[in-house]
């Protein structure tokens, strides 16, 4: 036994399975956000108001392979009239840390209710668009992303 | 000191008078969501870009607020109905006070 490698001696084994088991832990990222940290933030930002899925498309990957650029682009059915505009898009992310996302201030004078950007996904989840109307309704859609390797900072 | 870089910002060609004009605005900036530990354990704070503004002709046309899950350089796509010739101002603003701003010329054909 005294002949033999360090790395077939079983105290040692040990001891290195010992560190890495605790290294894992330690790499674990603490809680996301669960889907009723969602809902509060749905309630903080629109209170009762009923949100009735349509109008609204979100175009996200289905498969994100870096969680930490993962492009969006939101489309809302709207003349962007005087009298018929967006007047605001909000952006979820069911299991993140935080759940809210983004939110945009439009109005007639955008011409097109179109919004794109790069967002942060720490797992794989459900990402929600939420947009507000100028008559007041509220209409939503969400889609499912694959993330491959998370955002470890999202 | 301000983690701002260089801005960005491009529009579609040939504004046509009441068309809406693609707008396409990056800024460099860390993003730092906050959640991030350092390699010593220690949490690095937060230090986000919170608000996008453009305004057009000297009047707001766009306002975003930003949280942490918007990647580092926030990137934005959005439209503008090309009224009139006028300036176009960009203004990012970070949970530091700090600013950026980029002024682009919108020429209406």
């Amino acid at each position: 036994m005294a002949n033999a490698p360090p790395s077939l001696r079983p105290g040692r084994r040990r001891a290195l399975h010992a560190i890495a088991g605790g290294a894992c832990l330690l790499v674990v990222r603490p809680a996301t956000a669960a889907p009723e940290d969602l809902a509060a933030a749905l309630r903080e930002l629109f209170g009762d108001r009923p949100i009735t899925p349509g109008r609204i498309k979100l175009e996200i990957p289905r498969l994100a392979e870096n969680g930490n650029i993962v492009p969006v682009t939101i489309t809302v059915d709207s003349p962007m009239t005087e009298p018929d505009y967006v007047k605001s898009i909000h952006l979820f992310a069911q299991s993140n840390p935080l759940p809210r996302i983004l939110d945009v201030e439009l109005g007639p004078r955008n011409g097109r209710a179109r919004v794109a950007t790069r967002i942060r996904l720490a797992v794989s989840q459900q990402v929600r668009a939420v947009a507000v109307m100028s008559d007041g309704t509220l209409w939503s859609t969400a889609a499912d992303v694959e993330v491959t390797v998370g955002g470890c900072d999202p | 000191m301000s983690r701002f870089g260089k801005a960005w910002v491009r529009l579609s060609e040939n504004p046509k008078r009441g068309e809406p004009v693609e707008i396409r605005a990056m800024v460099m900036h860390p993003m730092e969501s906050g959640f991030r530990l350092d390699n010593v354990g220690h949490s690095i704070p937060r230090h986000i870009v919170d608000t996008f503004t453009c305004a057009y002709d000297g009047k707001e046309v766009f306002r975003a607020k930003l949280h942490p899950a918007i990647s580092a350089n926030p990137y934005f796509v959005f439209y503008v109905v090309a009224a009139q010739s006028a300036d176009l101002l960009f203004k990012w603003t970070d949970d530091h006070g700090e600013v950026a701003t980029h002024n682009v010329h919108l020429e209406v054909t």
